[in-house]
């Protein structure tokens, strides 16, 4: 069976090829950090305007890359929330057109599904599992107990981990991207040098707040600055990373034991960050879990793990009728 | 032009400011968030937001990344972000200008980048940090109806302000 996966969500237009819920056969995005960068900042191609120019294209493109034509496909998949309106409307209403069209079945699939699943391109994980997805929109951990079953066990009440990195490199003039400066960064830097705050809520949460750290970054640059001391970024860095990232692996591990689960998957682009995923790797050896973490590539939103998602989806539930329509707050909880 | 400047001191000032501008708005409101990063934009959303009735277990997060989140409140909350965006143009290609028409509260952060197709009647917040974790606001609107729902909002708050024309 093969599956044409289409992603409009956010900021990236994107579009993949799988064959039966696991052996990717292309998988094209609109994505270039070069041109953004000219602005210093995060300035994304993400009107819908640009979706809207991208589509065909990329849709084109991932066909040819898998070397197959609309008439190969057995299944389109689109994502249908959450996220902007008027972007999601763009794939998703080519996705139901092309379903009309050439007579293909159709099925709409939630965004954070297709992160909590991508691991499956590239390995068999068993259920059940916690998942950690953080991004730049996103820090949620869930219990995934199938393809189609998630519950949401903990999200950011303020910022997202990805966000907290973009902002600290802003405030500390790197350039965009944020998150991968940062990292570089900390690698020279000493990570116990500055004792910036954990926020770990209430005993019981599983929830996350990056707000306070990104603040306290920015206090303890106005201090230095007024004490005429040069500031230490490769520490600032560091000590900021280990802060983010004690409260992401504890909290998730604290999601494991409560559940009583031995896997672990992570997803989301700040999987990347290599010190996040040693942190990972070294806690989950401690505590005897197995970790996941799929390749950069499949972190990121892609047009692959919303075609394995729609595969999954479809074989439980069937296809989706054409009325069906776009939402702008996740289904998952 | 009339501004009024007041001190927020503690945290717990700037959520009885922000509660009390969330439940003194009416339909069409926009409210523009404007101040550096760690400014307190996004608290004192949270704030608007527990005024307008958002329920509590609807968490309002930085719209920075997603660059708009809708809540269901005593009215709807459309919150903006416009951190990402480079000037209106991009504004209006996302079709954010019809919710500033729509019958919910419009609270924008970063509303500068896009300035020139704000609606005339807004009120601006301008946010900037102070001593010991205070926050300095200056509170403008050009439409003279804001005069009176301020002056009830500040007192409400408990608030001491200086009013500023120009």
């Amino acid at each position: 069976m093969l599956i044409l996966g289409i992603e409009s969500s956010c900021d990236d237009t994107a579009a993949a090829v799988l064959r039966d819920g696991r052996q990717v056969l292309s998988s094209v995005l609109s994505s270039q950090d070069q041109i953004h960068s000219r602005f210093g900042g995060v300035v994304p191609e993400l009107a819908s305007r640009n979706h809207l120019e991208n589509i065909t294209p990329i849709v084109q493109s991932a066909l040819e890359t898998a070397g197959c034509g609309l008439e190969n496909i057995d299944l389109i998949a689109a994502t249908q929330g959450p996220g902007l309106i008027g972007s999601l409307l763009v794939g998703f209403s080519y996705a139901k057109a092309l379903s009309f069209q050439a007579g293909i079945p159709f099925i709409g699939v939630d965004h954070m599904a297709g992160h909590l699943l991508a691991v499956f391109l590239e390995s068999d994980v068993t259920f059940p599992y916690v998942a950690l997805i953080a991004s730049g929109g996103t820090s949620s951990i869930f219990l995934v107990k199938s393809h189609t079953e998630f519950q949401h066990l903990g999200r950011t009440r303020d910022d997202a981990a990805g966000e907290a990195f973009d902002k600290v490199a802003k405030l500390l003039q790197l350039p965009y991207p944020g998150g991968p400066h940062v990292s570089k960064m900390a690698d020279a830097g000493n990570g116990q040098a500055i004792a910036f705050p954990r926020a770990w809520l209430d005993e019981d949460s599983l929830d996350f707040s990056f707000s306070g750290v990104k603040t306290a970054v920015l206090n303890h640059c106005h201090r230095e600055r007024q004490s005429d001391s040069a500031l230490q970024i490769e520490d600032i860095c560091a000590s900021f990373q280990e802060a983010v990232i004690e409260v992401l692996v504890e909290k998730t591990a604290r999601a494991a034991t409560l559940h009583n689960v031995d896997t672990i998957v992570l997803g989301g682009g700040v999987s990347s960050n290599l010190r996040l995923r040693q942190a990972f790797s070294d806690r989950c050896h401690k505590d005897g879990r197995t970790l996941h973490v799929p390749r950069p590539a499949y972190c990121t939103d892609n047009g692959a793990m919303i075609a394995l998602a729609g595969y999954y989806k479809y074989h439980q539930f069937g296809e989706m009728h054409h009325g069906e329509d776009v939402y702008s707050r996740s289904v998952l909880g | 032009m009339a501004s009024y400047v007041f001190t927020l001191s503690s945290p717990q000032e700037t959520e009885k400011f922000g509660n009390a501008l969330g439940v003194n708005a009416s339909p069409g409101d926009v409210f523009c968030l404007d101040g550096d990063l760690g400014a307190g934009k996004t608290t004192l959303s949270q704030a608007i937001a527990r005024g307008l009735q958002v329920p509590a277990d609807c968490y309002v997060t930085s719209p920075s990344f997603a660059i708009l989140h809708e809540y269901p409140g005593r009215i709807p909350m459309y919150h903006m972000d416009f951190y990402r965006l480079s000037d209106s143009t991009e504004v209006i290609d996302l079709g954010f200008e019809e919710y500033f028409y729509l019958l919910g509260l419009t609270v924008i952060e970063w509303s500068k980048r896009a300035e020139d197709i704000l609606p005339t009647d807004r009120l601006g917040l301008f946010i900037e940090m102070g001593p010991n974790d205070s926050r300095r606001v200056t509170c403008s609107f050009s439409d003279e109806k804001w005069h009176a729902r301020i002056q009830e909002i500040l007192s409400e708050s408990g608030l001491q302000y200086e009013i500023l024309e120009k």
